[in-house]
């Protein structure tokens, strides 16, 4: 098994997505988060496990109880991720249309 | 703003599905794809061999700012006009290995048109591999725009 986590791995899984969208409105315990999942608790540690490591989650202790919330830079980094290749055939296409429109055909048909 | 060009790349799968929306009446949207002349004008890169017909071929060189060469290659599977083009794409000497590529063309208006671009890779990590390979490019390309402002 491939212990270097990657983090377009750790957000295939729906249940990890949907954990990525509880918390995003507040930090949530462990136990928070699992309580809205049917899942048994030991398999939401693991995603919880796996999102930390990726960096997509943070821990914070306040008092007794760990708390984890988004980390919005390692987000970003994943919705930037396609977009440098959209942008390249968007100015690929863009080329594409302004050369058409002034296109003339060779011969007329 | 809306994006003209639309990436659909959901999670875990090894495809993607590129779509955009074009000025032009599909009869023009197809030649661009068609005359290897116009290719090599939109594409910034060398045309080879365009072989546009079932069993045929296309080869592509670009060369950047460096002088280094890069070859393009696949074999044209389907080719039907102003509908569609199915082919492969491969990188030569890269390990990316090669991809399918379904090309739709359609009519909207008189004068617009849609472009549809299916690509299936071998697998969910080898399409990521060419997403992050997108996007080092990008930052090179806007690097070399930057250098050629720079020297001129």
């Amino acid at each position: 098994m491939n212990l270097r986590r990657d983090v377009f791995q750790a957000i295939a899984d729906p249940t990890r997505r949907a954990i990525l969208l509880l918390v995003a409105s507040q930090a949530m315990t462990a136990g928070a988060i699992a309580s809205n999942f049917d899942t048994a608790r030991p398999t939401v540690s693991k995603h919880l496990q796996i999102l930390t490591e990726c960096e997509l989650l943070e821990q914070e202790q306040n008092g007794r109880e760990i708390y984890y919330h988004l980390n919005p830079k390692r987000m970003k980094e994943i919705a930037d991720f396609i977009e440098p290749f959209r942008k390249m055939w968007d100015e690929r296409f863009t080329k594409l249309e302004t050369i058409m429109k002034q296109y003339k055909p060779k011969q007329t048909e | 703003m809306e994006q003209k060009t639309k990436i659909n790349a959901e999670d875990g799968k090894q495809e993607l599905m590129i779509t955009r929306e074009f000025d032009l009446p599909l009869e023009l949207l197809f030649r661009a794809y068609v005359e290897p002349e116009i290719v090599e004008q939109w594409m910034g890169t060398k045309v080879l061999k365009l072989d546009n017909k079932k069993h045929g071929g296309w080869q592509f060189e670009t060369t950047d700012a460096k002088g280094n060469k890069y070859g393009f290659n696949g074999v044209i599977h389907e080719f039907i006009s102003n509908q569609k083009i199915t082919r492969t794409f491969e990188m030569e000497n890269m390990s990316f290995g090669v991809q399918l590529e379904f090309l739709e063309f359609e009519k909207l208006t008189d004068n617009s048109s849609k472009l549809t671009m299916h690509i299936v890779y071998r697998s969910a990590a080898h399409r990521d591999q060419m997403l992050k390979m997108g996007m080092t490019q990008g930052i090179n390309m806007a690097h070399n725009r930057l250098q050629s402002i720079v020297y001129k």
